[in-house]
Protein backbone atom coordinates (compact mmCIF):
# COMPACT_ATOMS: atom_id res chain seq x y z
CA UNK A 1 0.00 0.00 0.00
CA UNK A 2 1.16 3.60 -0.71
CA UNK A 3 3.35 5.30 2.46
CA UNK A 4 1.91 8.36 2.87
CA UNK A 5 4.69 10.24 4.95
CA UNK A 6 3.69 12.89 7.79
CA UNK A 7 4.36 15.93 5.91
CA UNK A 8 1.76 15.09 3.66
CA UNK A 9 -0.24 15.67 6.50
CA UNK A 10 -0.53 19.33 6.60
CA UNK A 11 -0.99 19.45 2.74
CA UNK A 12 -3.99 16.98 2.34
CA UNK A 13 -7.36 17.62 4.20
CA UNK A 14 -8.27 13.18 4.11
CA UNK A 15 -5.58 11.06 4.96
CA UNK A 16 -6.03 6.97 4.72
CA UNK A 17 -3.77 4.54 5.33
CA UNK A 18 -3.83 0.97 6.23
CA UNK A 19 -7.50 1.30 7.18
CA UNK A 20 -9.03 -1.98 7.96
CA UNK A 21 -12.65 -3.08 9.20
CA UNK A 22 -14.04 -6.54 9.43
CA UNK A 23 -17.97 -7.14 10.53
CA UNK A 24 -17.75 -10.81 11.97
CA UNK A 25 -16.50 -12.95 9.53
CA UNK A 26 -16.33 -10.44 6.74
CA UNK A 27 -13.52 -8.21 5.75
CA UNK A 28 -15.72 -5.11 4.63
CA UNK A 29 -12.05 -2.76 4.21
CA UNK A 30 -8.92 -4.30 3.62
CA UNK A 31 -5.88 -2.04 4.16
CA UNK A 32 -7.22 1.10 2.26
CA UNK A 33 -5.03 3.89 1.52
CA UNK A 34 -6.26 7.17 0.06
CA UNK A 35 -5.43 10.28 0.47
CA UNK A 36 -7.66 13.97 -0.65
CA UNK A 37 -5.54 17.26 -1.12
CA UNK A 38 -7.46 20.55 -0.79
CA UNK A 39 -9.72 21.44 -4.25
CA UNK A 40 -9.54 17.98 -4.89
CA UNK A 41 -13.09 16.29 -6.70
CA UNK A 42 -12.61 12.35 -5.72
CA UNK A 43 -15.31 9.38 -6.89
CA UNK A 44 -15.52 6.74 -4.62
CA UNK A 45 -16.98 3.89 -7.33
CA UNK A 46 -17.81 0.05 -6.90
CA UNK A 47 -20.29 -2.27 -6.41
CA UNK A 48 -23.27 -2.25 -3.55
CA UNK A 49 -21.60 -4.14 -0.90
CA UNK A 50 -17.98 -2.95 -2.11
CA UNK A 51 -17.68 -0.81 1.23
CA UNK A 52 -17.80 2.70 -0.05
CA UNK A 53 -20.18 3.46 3.02
CA UNK A 54 -17.68 2.21 5.28
CA UNK A 55 -15.36 3.85 4.53
CA UNK A 56 -17.20 7.29 4.62
CA UNK A 57 -18.35 6.60 7.87
CA UNK A 58 -14.93 5.62 9.27
CA UNK A 59 -13.82 9.34 7.68
CA UNK A 60 -16.99 10.76 9.55
CA UNK A 61 -16.01 8.99 12.99
CA UNK A 62 -18.89 7.08 13.12
CA UNK A 63 -17.67 3.89 13.30
CA UNK A 64 -14.33 2.52 14.06
CA UNK A 65 -11.35 0.88 12.34
CA UNK A 66 -9.72 -2.59 13.15
CA UNK A 67 -6.41 -1.13 11.77
CA UNK A 68 -4.82 1.78 10.19
CA UNK A 69 -4.91 5.20 10.67
CA UNK A 70 -6.97 8.23 9.47
CA UNK A 71 -6.38 11.93 9.89
CA UNK A 72 -9.29 14.71 8.80
CA UNK A 73 -7.65 18.14 8.77
CA UNK A 74 -4.75 16.41 10.50
CA UNK A 75 -7.28 15.29 13.42
CA UNK A 76 -8.97 12.51 14.44
CA UNK A 77 -12.23 11.29 12.80
CA UNK A 78 -15.24 12.91 14.71
CA UNK A 79 -13.12 14.67 16.76
CA UNK A 80 -14.10 18.27 17.76
CA UNK A 81 -11.65 19.65 14.51
CA UNK A 82 -12.70 17.01 12.44
CA UNK A 83 -16.60 17.49 12.71
CA UNK A 84 -16.06 21.22 12.51
CA UNK A 85 -14.20 20.91 8.99
CA UNK A 86 -16.37 18.16 7.46
CA UNK A 87 -19.96 17.77 5.99
CA UNK A 88 -21.66 14.72 5.23
CA UNK A 89 -24.90 14.00 3.19
CA UNK A 90 -26.09 10.50 3.46
CA UNK A 91 -27.47 8.31 1.49
CA UNK A 92 -31.55 9.02 1.10
CA UNK A 93 -31.42 10.70 3.93
CA UNK A 94 -35.20 12.08 5.07
CA UNK A 95 -35.53 15.17 7.26
CA UNK A 96 -38.47 15.61 9.79
CA UNK A 97 -41.83 15.85 7.48
CA UNK A 98 -43.09 18.41 10.00
CA UNK A 99 -39.75 21.49 9.74
CA UNK A 100 -39.75 23.47 6.92
CA UNK A 101 -36.67 23.50 4.97
CA UNK A 102 -35.77 26.65 6.59
CA UNK A 103 -36.06 25.53 10.23
CA UNK A 104 -33.92 22.63 9.72
CA UNK A 105 -31.46 24.09 7.98
CA UNK A 106 -31.38 26.52 10.66
CA UNK A 107 -31.06 24.12 13.21
CA UNK A 108 -28.21 22.23 11.43
CA UNK A 109 -26.77 26.29 11.81
CA UNK A 110 -26.93 25.92 14.95
CA UNK A 111 -25.39 23.01 15.92
CA UNK A 112 -22.44 23.93 13.68
CA UNK A 113 -21.94 26.92 15.95
CA UNK A 114 -23.23 29.56 12.97
CA UNK A 115 -25.26 32.10 12.78
CA UNK A 116 -28.56 30.88 11.21
CA UNK A 117 -29.58 34.45 9.74
CA UNK A 118 -27.56 32.83 6.96
CA UNK A 119 -29.74 29.51 6.27
CA UNK A 120 -32.17 31.40 3.20
CA UNK A 121 -29.19 32.30 1.31
CA UNK A 122 -27.98 28.54 1.62
CA UNK A 123 -31.34 27.73 0.44
CA UNK A 124 -31.30 30.34 -2.42
CA UNK A 125 -28.04 28.53 -3.34
CA UNK A 126 -29.82 25.34 -3.70
CA UNK A 127 -32.35 26.78 -5.41
CA UNK A 128 -34.76 26.34 -2.56
CA UNK A 129 -35.73 29.84 -1.81
CA UNK A 130 -39.43 29.74 -3.09
CA UNK A 131 -40.19 26.46 -1.15
CA UNK A 132 -37.97 27.36 2.16
CA UNK A 133 -41.23 27.54 4.45
CA UNK A 134 -43.54 25.28 3.33
CA UNK A 135 -43.14 21.89 5.21
CA UNK A 136 -40.60 19.16 4.13
CA UNK A 137 -43.59 16.24 4.20
CA UNK A 138 -44.51 18.15 0.90
CA UNK A 139 -41.16 18.59 -0.91
CA UNK A 140 -40.16 16.27 -4.01
CA UNK A 141 -37.03 13.32 -4.09
CA UNK A 142 -35.12 16.26 -5.65
CA UNK A 143 -35.99 18.68 -3.07
CA UNK A 144 -35.04 16.96 -0.37
CA UNK A 145 -32.00 15.81 -1.72
CA UNK A 146 -31.28 19.62 -1.77
CA UNK A 147 -32.16 20.58 1.32
CA UNK A 148 -29.39 17.84 2.28
CA UNK A 149 -27.06 19.49 -0.20
CA UNK A 150 -27.77 23.08 1.46
CA UNK A 151 -26.85 21.55 5.00
CA UNK A 152 -23.77 20.47 3.56
CA UNK A 153 -22.68 23.56 2.21
CA UNK A 154 -23.01 25.17 5.90
CA UNK A 155 -20.05 26.72 7.91
CA UNK A 156 -17.37 26.51 4.48
CA UNK A 157 -16.50 22.72 5.24
CA UNK A 158 -13.11 21.66 4.02
CA UNK A 159 -14.10 18.34 3.17
CA UNK A 160 -16.91 17.30 2.04
CA UNK A 161 -18.24 13.70 2.07
CA UNK A 162 -21.24 13.11 -0.14
CA UNK A 163 -23.10 9.38 -0.19
CA UNK A 164 -24.89 9.19 -3.73
CA UNK A 165 -25.20 12.89 -3.92
CA UNK A 166 -26.73 13.24 -6.88
CA UNK A 167 -29.77 9.91 -6.55
CA UNK A 168 -32.61 11.55 -7.07
CA UNK A 169 -31.60 14.67 -8.92
CA UNK A 170 -32.82 15.68 -12.24
CA UNK A 171 -30.48 16.13 -14.85
CA UNK A 172 -30.41 19.80 -14.86
CA UNK A 173 -30.39 20.00 -11.27
CA UNK A 174 -27.52 17.20 -11.40
CA UNK A 175 -25.32 19.80 -13.11
CA UNK A 176 -26.09 22.46 -11.07
CA UNK A 177 -24.96 19.98 -8.55
CA UNK A 178 -21.68 19.52 -10.27
CA UNK A 179 -21.30 22.91 -10.77
CA UNK A 180 -21.61 24.30 -7.00
CA UNK A 181 -18.79 21.16 -6.16
CA UNK A 182 -16.23 23.28 -8.76
CA UNK A 183 -17.21 26.51 -7.22
CA UNK A 184 -16.10 24.13 -3.64
CA UNK A 185 -13.52 22.37 -5.13
CA UNK A 186 -12.26 26.10 -6.39
CA UNK A 187 -12.26 27.87 -2.57
CA UNK A 188 -9.87 24.53 -1.30
CA UNK A 189 -12.15 22.60 -0.69
CA UNK A 190 -11.57 18.48 -0.80
CA UNK A 191 -14.63 16.45 -2.22
CA UNK A 192 -15.17 12.64 -2.12
CA UNK A 193 -18.41 11.21 -3.34
CA UNK A 194 -19.51 8.09 -4.20
CA UNK A 195 -22.10 7.10 -7.32
CA UNK A 196 -23.64 4.81 -9.58
CA UNK A 197 -24.13 7.50 -12.01
CA UNK A 198 -20.27 6.41 -14.06
CA UNK A 199 -20.94 9.17 -17.10
CA UNK A 200 -21.25 11.96 -14.73
CA UNK A 201 -18.60 11.02 -12.20
CA UNK A 202 -16.30 10.60 -15.77
CA UNK A 203 -17.02 14.04 -16.83
CA UNK A 204 -16.57 16.21 -13.11
CA UNK A 205 -14.04 14.62 -10.54
CA UNK A 206 -10.54 14.49 -10.48
CA UNK A 207 -9.55 11.41 -9.72
CA UNK A 208 -11.61 7.94 -9.40
CA UNK A 209 -11.39 5.35 -6.62
CA UNK A 210 -12.45 2.01 -7.39
CA UNK A 211 -13.13 -0.11 -4.59
CA UNK A 212 -14.12 -3.69 -4.53
CA UNK A 213 -14.86 -6.04 -1.82
CA UNK A 214 -13.28 -4.16 0.41
CA UNK A 215 -10.02 -3.50 -1.14
CA UNK A 216 -9.17 -0.17 -3.44
CA UNK A 217 -8.01 -1.86 -6.72
CA UNK A 218 -7.51 1.55 -8.04
CA UNK A 219 -6.66 4.73 -7.70
CA UNK A 220 -6.12 7.29 -10.46
CA UNK A 221 -7.00 10.21 -13.14
CA UNK A 222 -9.45 9.11 -15.64
CA UNK A 223 -6.52 9.07 -18.39
CA UNK A 224 -3.98 7.20 -15.74
CA UNK A 225 -6.56 4.36 -15.42
CA UNK A 226 -7.31 3.94 -19.00
CA UNK A 227 -3.80 3.83 -19.43
CA UNK A 228 -3.17 1.05 -17.13
CA UNK A 229 -6.01 -0.81 -18.00
CA UNK A 230 -4.96 -0.48 -21.49
CA UNK A 231 -8.59 -1.32 -23.40
CA UNK A 232 -9.14 -1.25 -26.68
CA UNK A 233 -10.45 1.62 -28.32
CA UNK A 234 -13.19 1.01 -30.48
CA UNK A 235 -13.45 2.58 -33.99
CA UNK A 236 -17.15 2.81 -35.82
CA UNK A 237 -16.52 3.72 -39.72
CA UNK A 238 -19.73 4.13 -41.44
CA UNK A 239 -18.96 2.79 -44.90
CA UNK A 240 -20.78 4.01 -48.16
CA UNK A 241 -23.65 1.82 -48.68
CA UNK A 242 -23.27 -1.56 -50.20
CA UNK A 243 -19.36 -1.17 -49.93
CA UNK A 244 -19.45 -2.40 -46.00
CA UNK A 245 -18.48 -5.62 -46.76
CA UNK A 246 -15.11 -4.34 -48.68
CA UNK A 247 -14.39 -1.84 -45.76
CA UNK A 248 -15.04 -4.71 -43.25
CA UNK A 249 -12.52 -7.14 -45.52
CA UNK A 250 -10.24 -4.32 -45.59
CA UNK A 251 -9.99 -3.47 -42.12
CA UNK A 252 -9.96 -7.04 -40.59
CA UNK A 253 -13.08 -5.23 -38.64
CA UNK A 254 -16.86 -6.80 -38.23
CA UNK A 255 -19.96 -5.27 -39.79
CA UNK A 256 -22.91 -4.84 -37.55
CA UNK A 257 -24.95 -3.73 -39.53
CA UNK A 258 -26.03 -2.37 -43.76
CA UNK A 259 -23.54 0.67 -43.63
CA UNK A 260 -21.33 0.52 -39.85
CA UNK A 261 -18.13 -1.60 -39.55
CA UNK A 262 -16.46 -1.74 -35.93
CA UNK A 263 -13.08 -2.44 -35.28
CA UNK A 264 -11.04 -2.33 -31.61
CA UNK A 265 -7.26 -1.69 -31.09
CA UNK A 266 -4.46 -0.95 -28.96
CA UNK A 267 -4.57 2.68 -27.82
CA UNK A 268 -0.79 3.37 -29.16
CA UNK A 269 -2.49 1.83 -32.65
CA UNK A 270 -5.33 4.25 -32.59
CA UNK A 271 -3.63 6.95 -35.06
CA UNK A 272 -2.22 4.45 -37.31
CA UNK A 273 -5.43 2.70 -37.32
CA UNK A 274 -7.53 5.93 -38.41
CA UNK A 275 -4.61 6.94 -41.11
CA UNK A 276 -5.51 3.18 -42.82
CA UNK A 277 -8.76 4.37 -42.69
CA UNK A 278 -8.24 7.37 -44.19
CA UNK A 279 -6.52 5.71 -47.28
CA UNK A 280 -9.90 3.94 -48.15
CA UNK A 281 -11.44 7.20 -49.20
CA UNK A 282 -14.95 7.66 -50.60
CA UNK A 283 -15.76 4.21 -49.75
CA UNK A 284 -15.74 5.79 -46.03
CA UNK A 285 -18.27 8.18 -45.21
CA UNK A 286 -17.75 8.74 -41.60
CA UNK A 287 -15.59 7.50 -38.06
CA UNK A 288 -16.03 7.70 -34.88
CA UNK A 289 -13.55 6.82 -31.98
CA UNK A 290 -15.27 5.52 -28.74
CA UNK A 291 -12.11 5.46 -25.65
CA UNK A 292 -13.34 2.72 -23.57
CA UNK A 293 -15.36 4.14 -20.62
CA UNK A 294 -15.55 4.69 -17.29
CA UNK A 295 -18.16 1.23 -16.91
CA UNK A 296 -15.37 -0.49 -19.16
CA UNK A 297 -12.50 0.37 -16.81
CA UNK A 298 -14.13 -0.15 -13.94
CA UNK A 299 -15.43 -3.77 -15.02
CA UNK A 300 -12.00 -4.36 -15.78
CA UNK A 301 -10.36 -3.46 -12.75
CA UNK A 302 -12.98 -4.99 -10.41
CA UNK A 303 -12.71 -8.03 -12.20
CA UNK A 304 -8.75 -8.12 -11.74
CA UNK A 305 -9.62 -7.77 -8.61
CA UNK A 306 -12.57 -10.71 -7.71
CA UNK A 307 -10.18 -12.57 -9.93
CA UNK A 308 -8.06 -12.34 -6.24
CA UNK A 309 -5.04 -10.51 -8.98
CA UNK A 310 -3.51 -7.34 -8.41
CA UNK A 311 -3.87 -4.51 -10.92
CA UNK B 1 -25.63 25.34 25.47
CA UNK B 2 -26.73 26.33 21.97
CA UNK B 3 -26.51 23.22 20.42
CA UNK B 4 -29.22 21.64 23.37
CA UNK B 5 -31.69 24.16 22.46
CA UNK B 6 -31.22 23.84 18.66
CA UNK B 7 -32.49 20.51 19.28
CA UNK B 8 -34.84 21.53 21.65
CA UNK B 9 -35.88 24.00 19.38
CA UNK B 10 -36.77 21.59 16.81
CA UNK B 11 -38.24 18.72 18.95
CA UNK B 12 -41.01 21.96 20.27
CA UNK B 13 -41.70 22.38 16.67
CA UNK B 14 -42.46 18.91 16.05
CA UNK B 15 -44.35 18.28 18.75
CA UNK B 16 -46.70 21.15 18.23
CA UNK B 17 -46.67 20.40 14.82
CA UNK B 18 -47.78 16.53 15.11
CA UNK B 19 -50.46 17.32 17.27
CA UNK B 20 -48.72 15.88 20.37
CA UNK B 21 -48.96 19.12 22.71
CA UNK B 22 -52.48 19.77 21.31
CA UNK B 23 -53.02 16.08 22.20
CA UNK B 24 -51.39 16.29 25.49
CA UNK B 25 -53.33 19.20 26.65
CA UNK B 26 -56.60 18.02 25.70
CA UNK B 27 -56.69 14.60 27.17
CA UNK B 28 -55.51 16.04 30.58
CA UNK B 29 -57.78 18.83 30.04
CA UNK B 30 -60.64 16.74 29.60
CA UNK B 31 -59.42 13.98 32.42
CA UNK B 32 -59.39 16.63 35.18
CA UNK B 33 -62.94 18.23 34.42
CA UNK B 34 -64.54 15.38 34.48
CA UNK B 35 -62.46 13.68 38.06
CA UNK B 36 -63.39 17.71 39.42
CA UNK B 37 -66.91 17.44 38.49
CA UNK B 38 -66.86 14.03 40.03
CA UNK B 39 -65.03 14.49 42.58
CA UNK B 40 -67.01 17.16 44.53
CA UNK B 41 -69.98 15.49 45.18
CA UNK B 42 -68.73 13.25 48.45
CA UNK B 43 -67.08 16.00 50.21
CA UNK B 44 -69.17 16.46 53.40
CA UNK B 45 -68.75 13.07 54.03
CA UNK B 46 -65.16 12.31 54.33
CA UNK B 47 -64.20 15.42 55.97
CA UNK B 48 -61.49 16.96 53.30
CA UNK B 49 -61.61 19.91 51.34
CA UNK B 50 -63.18 19.42 48.23
CA UNK B 51 -59.64 19.71 46.21
CA UNK B 52 -57.78 17.14 48.18
CA UNK B 53 -60.40 14.60 46.90
CA UNK B 54 -59.95 15.77 43.38
CA UNK B 55 -56.26 15.45 44.12
CA UNK B 56 -56.69 11.36 45.09
CA UNK B 57 -58.50 11.05 42.28
CA UNK B 58 -56.11 12.68 39.83
CA UNK B 59 -53.08 10.88 41.03
CA UNK B 60 -54.85 7.81 40.58
CA UNK B 61 -54.99 9.11 36.89
CA UNK B 62 -51.87 10.29 36.54
CA UNK B 63 -50.52 7.16 37.79
CA UNK B 64 -51.96 5.52 34.36
CA UNK B 65 -51.68 8.61 31.77
CA UNK B 66 -48.61 10.53 32.53
CA UNK B 67 -46.51 7.12 32.04
CA UNK B 68 -48.25 6.44 29.27
CA UNK B 69 -48.13 10.21 27.35
CA UNK B 70 -44.56 10.46 28.27
CA UNK B 71 -43.69 6.41 26.34
CA UNK B 72 -45.63 7.72 23.18
CA UNK B 73 -43.49 10.65 23.04
CA UNK B 74 -40.32 9.50 23.57
CA UNK B 75 -40.22 6.12 21.70
CA UNK B 76 -39.35 7.49 18.59
CA UNK B 77 -36.51 9.71 19.72
CA UNK B 78 -34.25 7.99 18.34
CA UNK B 79 -35.43 4.62 16.24
CA UNK B 80 -36.96 7.85 14.22
CA UNK B 81 -33.62 9.27 13.68
CA UNK B 82 -32.29 6.11 12.46
CA UNK B 83 -35.05 5.09 10.63
CA UNK B 84 -35.04 8.46 8.56
CA UNK B 85 -31.48 8.63 8.12
CA UNK B 86 -30.87 11.56 9.99
CA UNK B 87 -29.26 10.02 13.08
CA UNK B 88 -25.83 9.14 11.11
CA UNK B 89 -26.02 12.91 9.86
CA UNK B 90 -26.72 14.62 13.29
CA UNK B 91 -24.05 12.73 14.72
CA UNK B 92 -21.14 14.28 12.42
CA UNK B 93 -22.17 17.89 13.28
CA UNK B 94 -20.34 18.69 16.71
CA UNK B 95 -22.78 17.37 19.38
CA UNK B 96 -22.52 14.62 21.80
CA UNK B 97 -24.87 11.95 22.08
CA UNK B 98 -25.86 13.32 25.66
CA UNK B 99 -26.85 16.21 24.19
CA UNK B 100 -29.00 15.33 21.90
CA UNK B 101 -30.85 13.37 24.42
CA UNK B 102 -30.93 16.43 26.71
CA UNK B 103 -32.42 19.04 23.81
CA UNK B 104 -35.10 16.48 23.01
CA UNK B 105 -36.02 16.19 27.24
CA UNK B 106 -36.17 19.86 27.44
CA UNK B 107 -38.51 19.74 24.78
CA UNK B 108 -40.91 16.64 25.62
CA UNK B 109 -40.63 17.69 29.75
CA UNK B 110 -41.89 21.09 28.61
CA UNK B 111 -45.12 20.18 26.46
CA UNK B 112 -45.83 17.49 29.24
CA UNK B 113 -45.44 20.04 32.05
CA UNK B 114 -47.60 22.60 29.97
CA UNK B 115 -50.46 19.91 29.58
CA UNK B 116 -50.25 18.59 33.15
CA UNK B 117 -50.50 22.43 34.57
CA UNK B 118 -53.52 23.02 32.13
CA UNK B 119 -55.43 19.83 33.32
CA UNK B 120 -54.31 20.25 37.12
CA UNK B 121 -54.93 24.72 36.71
CA UNK B 122 -58.72 23.86 35.35
CA UNK B 123 -59.56 20.76 37.97
CA UNK B 124 -58.34 23.54 40.82
CA UNK B 125 -60.64 26.11 38.72
CA UNK B 126 -63.16 24.11 38.71
CA UNK B 127 -63.72 22.90 42.36
CA UNK B 128 -62.74 26.00 43.99
CA UNK B 129 -65.12 28.24 42.21
CA UNK B 130 -67.73 25.64 43.26
CA UNK B 131 -66.51 24.99 47.30
CA UNK B 132 -64.49 28.38 48.13
CA UNK B 133 -62.68 26.11 50.99
CA UNK B 134 -60.84 23.69 48.78
CA UNK B 135 -57.93 26.80 47.82
CA UNK B 136 -56.71 24.51 51.05
CA UNK B 137 -55.74 21.89 48.88
CA UNK B 138 -53.62 24.24 45.97
CA UNK B 139 -50.55 22.90 47.99
CA UNK B 140 -51.38 19.42 47.65
CA UNK B 141 -52.44 20.02 44.40
CA UNK B 142 -48.70 21.82 43.43
CA UNK B 143 -47.17 18.74 44.98
CA UNK B 144 -48.95 17.15 42.42
CA UNK B 145 -47.95 19.44 39.81
CA UNK B 146 -44.32 19.08 40.43
CA UNK B 147 -44.07 15.07 40.99
CA UNK B 148 -46.08 14.24 38.09
CA UNK B 149 -43.51 16.02 36.37
CA UNK B 150 -40.92 14.19 37.82
CA UNK B 151 -42.70 10.86 36.80
CA UNK B 152 -42.99 11.84 33.18
CA UNK B 153 -39.06 12.94 33.62
CA UNK B 154 -38.71 9.28 34.44
CA UNK B 155 -40.50 7.62 31.79
CA UNK B 156 -39.49 9.93 28.79
CA UNK B 157 -35.87 8.97 30.09
CA UNK B 158 -36.57 4.87 29.61
CA UNK B 159 -38.41 6.06 26.46
CA UNK B 160 -35.18 6.92 24.83
CA UNK B 161 -33.95 4.27 26.56
CA UNK B 162 -36.18 1.33 24.85
CA UNK B 163 -36.00 3.71 21.36
CA UNK B 164 -32.53 3.42 20.77
CA UNK B 165 -32.27 -0.09 22.25
CA UNK B 166 -34.78 -1.20 19.99
CA UNK B 167 -33.87 0.67 16.56
CA UNK B 168 -36.73 0.79 14.74
CA UNK B 169 -39.84 2.92 15.68
CA UNK B 170 -41.98 -0.24 15.46
CA UNK B 171 -40.57 -2.13 17.70
CA UNK B 172 -40.20 0.79 19.73
CA UNK B 173 -43.81 1.51 20.02
CA UNK B 174 -44.74 -2.11 20.80
CA UNK B 175 -41.92 -2.30 23.34
CA UNK B 176 -43.52 1.40 25.04
CA UNK B 177 -46.72 -0.08 25.58
CA UNK B 178 -44.76 -3.20 26.82
CA UNK B 179 -43.39 -1.30 29.49
CA UNK B 180 -45.66 0.37 30.55
CA UNK B 181 -48.48 -2.31 31.02
CA UNK B 182 -45.46 -4.39 32.86
CA UNK B 183 -44.04 -1.43 35.17
CA UNK B 184 -47.71 0.17 35.63
CA UNK B 185 -50.23 -2.45 35.63
CA UNK B 186 -48.82 -5.56 36.20
CA UNK B 187 -46.42 -4.74 38.79
CA UNK B 188 -49.07 -4.38 40.76
CA UNK B 189 -51.13 -6.83 40.05
CA UNK B 190 -48.06 -8.93 40.52
CA UNK B 191 -47.42 -7.52 43.62
CA UNK B 192 -51.11 -8.13 44.83
CA UNK B 193 -50.94 -11.47 44.10
CA UNK B 194 -47.28 -11.92 45.72
CA UNK B 195 -49.59 -10.79 48.98
CA UNK B 196 -52.28 -13.12 48.92
CA UNK B 197 -49.85 -15.70 48.60
CA UNK B 198 -47.34 -15.02 51.09
CA UNK B 199 -50.62 -14.43 53.84
CA UNK B 200 -48.82 -11.52 55.72
CA UNK B 201 -44.96 -13.51 56.07
CA UNK B 202 -41.60 -12.02 55.48
CA UNK B 203 -42.84 -11.16 51.94
CA UNK B 204 -45.74 -8.96 52.91
CA UNK B 205 -43.89 -6.72 55.79
CA UNK B 206 -40.10 -6.97 54.38
CA UNK B 207 -39.63 -7.18 50.98
CA UNK B 208 -43.05 -5.35 49.36
CA UNK B 209 -42.69 -1.86 50.45
CA UNK B 210 -39.11 -1.94 49.05
CA UNK B 211 -40.52 -3.42 45.79
CA UNK B 212 -43.41 -0.47 45.99
CA UNK B 213 -41.01 2.20 46.49
CA UNK B 214 -38.43 0.90 43.74
CA UNK B 215 -41.46 1.54 40.70
CA UNK B 216 -41.20 5.27 40.00
CA UNK B 217 -45.34 5.23 39.31
CA UNK B 218 -46.29 3.61 42.91
CA UNK B 219 -43.52 5.88 44.62
CA UNK B 220 -45.62 8.64 42.80
CA UNK B 221 -48.89 7.11 44.16
CA UNK B 222 -47.59 6.40 47.73
CA UNK B 223 -46.01 10.06 48.28
CA UNK B 224 -48.98 11.78 46.95
CA UNK B 225 -51.88 10.32 48.32
CA UNK B 226 -49.58 9.62 51.91
CA UNK B 227 -48.86 13.21 52.24
CA UNK B 228 -52.72 14.16 51.53
CA UNK B 229 -55.15 14.54 54.09
CA UNK B 230 -57.21 12.59 51.34
CA UNK B 231 -55.27 8.94 52.26
CA UNK B 232 -59.07 7.59 53.54
CA UNK B 233 -60.10 8.32 50.04
CA UNK B 234 -57.52 6.36 48.16
CA UNK B 235 -58.29 2.68 47.02
CA UNK B 236 -55.81 -0.09 46.26
CA UNK B 237 -52.19 -0.21 46.96
CA UNK B 238 -51.74 3.22 47.66
CA UNK B 239 -53.27 1.89 51.41
CA UNK B 240 -50.93 0.47 52.35
CA UNK B 241 -48.69 3.84 51.96
CA UNK B 242 -49.56 4.45 55.80
CA UNK B 243 -46.05 2.08 56.92
CA UNK B 244 -43.98 3.87 54.39
CA UNK B 245 -41.85 6.24 55.07
CA UNK B 246 -42.44 9.30 52.46
CA UNK B 247 -39.01 10.34 52.17
CA UNK B 248 -38.26 7.22 50.70
CA UNK B 249 -41.18 7.56 48.61
CA UNK B 250 -39.64 11.09 47.00
CA UNK B 251 -36.18 9.43 47.05
CA UNK B 252 -37.22 7.14 44.74
CA UNK B 253 -39.26 9.42 42.21
CA UNK B 254 -35.99 12.01 42.45
CA UNK B 255 -33.89 9.40 41.58
CA UNK B 256 -35.87 7.40 38.96
CA UNK B 257 -34.79 10.38 36.29
CA UNK B 258 -31.65 10.40 36.72
CA UNK B 259 -31.05 6.84 36.53
CA UNK B 260 -33.47 6.57 33.51
CA UNK B 261 -31.32 9.25 31.65
CA UNK B 262 -28.48 7.16 32.51
CA UNK B 263 -29.92 4.04 30.94
CA UNK B 264 -31.09 6.25 27.95
CA UNK B 265 -27.31 7.65 27.32
CA UNK B 266 -25.89 4.22 27.62
CA UNK B 267 -28.22 2.47 25.35
CA UNK B 268 -27.99 5.44 22.99
CA UNK B 269 -24.23 5.20 22.95
CA UNK B 270 -24.46 1.51 21.50
CA UNK B 271 -26.53 2.69 18.86
CA UNK B 272 -24.76 2.32 15.12
CA UNK B 273 -25.46 4.84 12.79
Amino acid sequence: MTDYRMDRVLTKNLILSNVTKTFGPMTALDAVGLAVGPGERVALIGHNGAGKSTLMKIILGLISTDAGEVTVRGAAPGSGVARQHVAYLPENVAFHPALTGLETVRTYMRLKGEDPSGAMALLERVDLGAAAKRRIGTYSKGMRQRIGLAQALIGHPRLLVLDEPTSGLDPVSRREFYNMLDVLAAEGASILLSSHALTEVEARTDRIAILSRGRLVADDTLSGLRRRANLPTHLHVRARPGSADAVAAELSGWRYNGTMVELACAPDEKLARLGTIAGLGAQVEDVEVIPPSLEDIYSHFSQIAADGGTP
Amino acid sequence: MTRILATAGAETRIAIRNRWVTIAILTMAVFSLVLAAAGSAPTGALGADALSVTIASLTSLAVYLVPLMALLMSFDAIAGEVERGTLSLVLTYPIRRAEILVGKFIAHLATMTLALAVGYGLAAGVTIAMDAGAVAGLPALFRLLWTSVLLGAAFLCLGYALSAWAGRPGAAAGMAIGLWLVMVVLYDLGLLAAIVADGGGWFTTDAFPWLLIGNPADAFRLFNLGSSEATSAAAGLGGAATSIPLGLALASLLAWPVIAFGLAVLSFRKVSP
